[in-house]
């Protein structure tokens, strides 16, 4: 049994207009069948799932995992007033008439109050088909974190079902901008995966940019243009504690976190040339990797920490090349598709490049496979931008327009299952997915 | 013949600045102590926001006049050469700074909307570095111009079309205290 310490986060809540609300776009035709049924001890029997999850009072746990598991447009969750039974247990649930109805899957479970102000979810997952109990665990969630506990169920049920970890229980960094020029408003904004939950890091009526985790999910470094010139950030995200790492004549850009989170790739400029350096943490010490009169940028790591992947129209126009970290080696260039490749992101194996690519002459978010140069293109705005994948590799969230405003966007690798996240007033973008939470 | 020299040599500027212009010296203040500086408000309020002032602080008038008066230099999609209809407004602009050499500028580069955002830092970056080349060649000393580029992040012109985009590929000469 594990304890999840979720200290509260001591950052100001964001006025209710500028939450992100969840509209599923399109799914696989053929989604698994599963029946979540509520949870005993909860309220919210009644009444649509995502309503019930966000009610007052005690929080919908199985409301929260059937809107995960259906965000992820693999699994159609039985509707509450088609559940003719109410079990909580495995023991309970009757196989052959659950199964009748048409269910691949059944979850139950209940939610008891635990020692220490705490909160204990017990939840077993049933395969109907062959009646075998899948997975039983209980999660105990401290004050103030149920919600996070509901994500990590939802995270279990999908790897027992699909045999991949679930990155529900994880965060997403966006910008959000409100305002018309020249009189904007810019926030450093985290909020959880499902867009829930979301937190001001940082207010500024000056651009906020380029957001990064770390690898160990408690800081962001990022670009802030507060003082009229770019400067480089790191900031504590829970306690708001932050240091300014660069703030060099010129550029200081595009930082990017090292695996072992003890550097970062960043873009500095010499007389307006922008040129990858490699900055230490610990002691600011900075190390030239590029050295080229094109513009290089928006730096990358491999998983190894190695190798770094970054923009550069050395060539003519943007494409992207990837340089040993070791001083002196030469940049080779990756993208041979189109005109404009920019902005990489690995995938956490490391075989496909997501990126920003011009096509039809839209910008969209395009993945290339390393292994054979097979580009596959996954959204369909006009100008979408800064794609990030999902610790588990299996969904991408990007920034895209619609009639003018920002909106964030995810979509499955395989491009099936699109959701949009949506702001309620103002711009969002810059989305970048934390790693999974210890 | 004063003019036709500085109309020669921002021709000159001109010829070598579409193609993304050499870099000049190594910086050797990668190393230097400027780096990390911490402290700054590790009181964990920084969620409260940052106010740096409203646009404007330290910000000056500067000279007026019909050419003088004109403060936008703008750009073609993707390109970062001036335009020979304003090379008399940085002409202006650079004789006025050189023959008052407590005068200072900043010049901040823009693009538009598309494209990548570090990328077009660059791409703003590489226009307000041409405008400054301009003003150096024309005797404007390093000290009095600054630059920064907002890339697509200030828009001047809300809008995804070409007539915003167009107002929002630019340099802005701005004047400081």
């Amino acid at each position: 049994m594990r304890t999840f310490c979720i200290g509260v986060i001591a950052m100001i809540a964001l006025p209710a207009h500028a939450q992100l609300r969840v509209e599923i776009t399109s799914g696989v035709t053929d989604p698994i069948p599963i029946a979540i049924v509520p949870f005993a001890g909860t309220t919210g029997a009644t009444g649509a799932a995502e309503a019930a999850a966000t009610a007052g009072g005690v929080l919908d746990v199985a409301a929260i995992v059937q809107r995960d598991l259906e965000s992820s447009g693999r699994f159609k969750g039985l509707p509450r007033r088609d559940m003719f039974d109410r079990p909580s247990r495995a023991s309970e649930v009757v196989v052959p008439d659950w199964r009748s109805s048409r269910n691949d899957y059944i979850v139950v479970g209940r939610v008891l109050p635990a020692d220490g102000g705490n909160t204990q979810i017990e939840v077993e997952l049933v395969n109907l088909v062959n009646g075998q109990r899948l997975a039983g665990q209980r999660f105990v969630a401290p004050a103030g974190s149920l919600r996070e506990a509901s994500h990590r169920v939802s995270d279990l049920i999908y790897e027992k079902i699909l045999g991949v970890r679930g990155a529900f229980a994880t965060r997403i960094a966006y910008v959000a901008v409100d305002g018309q020029p020249p009189a904007q408003r810019y926030r450093l904004i985290v909020a959880d995966a499902d867009g829930e939950g979301a937190r001001i890091v940082l207010e500024s009526r000056l651009p906020i940019m380029s957001p990064s985790w770390s690898p160990d999910g408690e800081s962001l470094a990022y670009v802030s243009f507060e003082n009229k010139l770019s400067a480089i950030y790191l900031q504590k995200v829970r306690s708001g504690e932050r240091r300014r790492l660069s703030a060099r004549p010129g550029i200081n850009g595009s930082p990017s976190f090292s695996p072992n989170g003890q550097r970062l790739a960043v873009t500095f400029s010499t007389a307006g040339n922008l040129d990858i350096h490699v900055l230490e943490i610990a002691d600011g010490r900075a190390t030239r990797i590029t050295d080229d009169p094109a513009i290089d940028t928006e730096a990358t790591w491999s998983a190894d920490g190695k190798s770094i992947y970054f923009t550069s129209d050395r060539g003519g126009s943007p494409q992207i090349y990837r340089v040993d970290v070791n001083a002196g080696a030469s940049p080779k260039r990756v993208t041979y598709t189109g005109s404009y490749n920019a902005r990489p992101r690995l995938s956490p194996d490391g075989k496909q490049l997501a990126m920003v690519t011009l096509t039809e002459g839209a910008y969209r978010v395009g993945v290339q496979d390393l292994a054979t140069g097979t580009m596959r293109v996954l959204s369909r705005g006009q100008l979408d931008e800064s794609p990030s994948f999902a610790p588990n590799g299996a969904m991408l969230i990007y920034a895209g327009r619609e009639r003018g405003q920002g909106v964030l966007s995810t979509v499955s690798v395989d491009g099936l299952t699109t959701q949009r996240l949506k702001a309620d007033a103002g711009e969002v973008r810059e989305p970048v997915w934390g790693p999974y939470l210890p | 013949m004063r003019n036709a020299i500085l109309t020669l040599m921002i021709l000159g500027v001109l010829a070598t600045a579409g193609c993304a212009s050499k870099r000049v010296a190594e910086q050797p203040a990668d190393t230097s102590g400027e780096a990390v500086d911490s402290g700054a408000a590790t009181d964990g309020s920084q969620a409260g926001g940052i106010d740096s002032g409203a646009l404007g602080e330290n910000e000056t008038p500067g000279p007026q006049g019909e050419l003088l008066g004109k403060r936008v230099i703008y750009f073609e999609f993707d390109r970062a050469d001036l335009k020979a209809e304003d090379t008399a407004v940085i002409a202006a602009h650079a004789r006025y700074l050189s023959g008052n050499s407590n005068a200072r500028v900043r010049l901040e580069g823009h693009s538009d909307e598309r494209g990548t955002r570090e990328y077009n830092i660059g791409l703003g970056e590489r226009r307000s570095q041409t405008v400054r080349r301009a003003m150096m060649l024309q005797g404007v000393a390093d000290a009095q111009i600054t630059t920064v580029s907002y890339g697509e992040e200030r828009p001047a012109a809300a809008g995804s079309d070409e007539m915003a985009w167009q107002q929002n590929r630019r340099v802005e000469i701005v004047y400081l205290k």
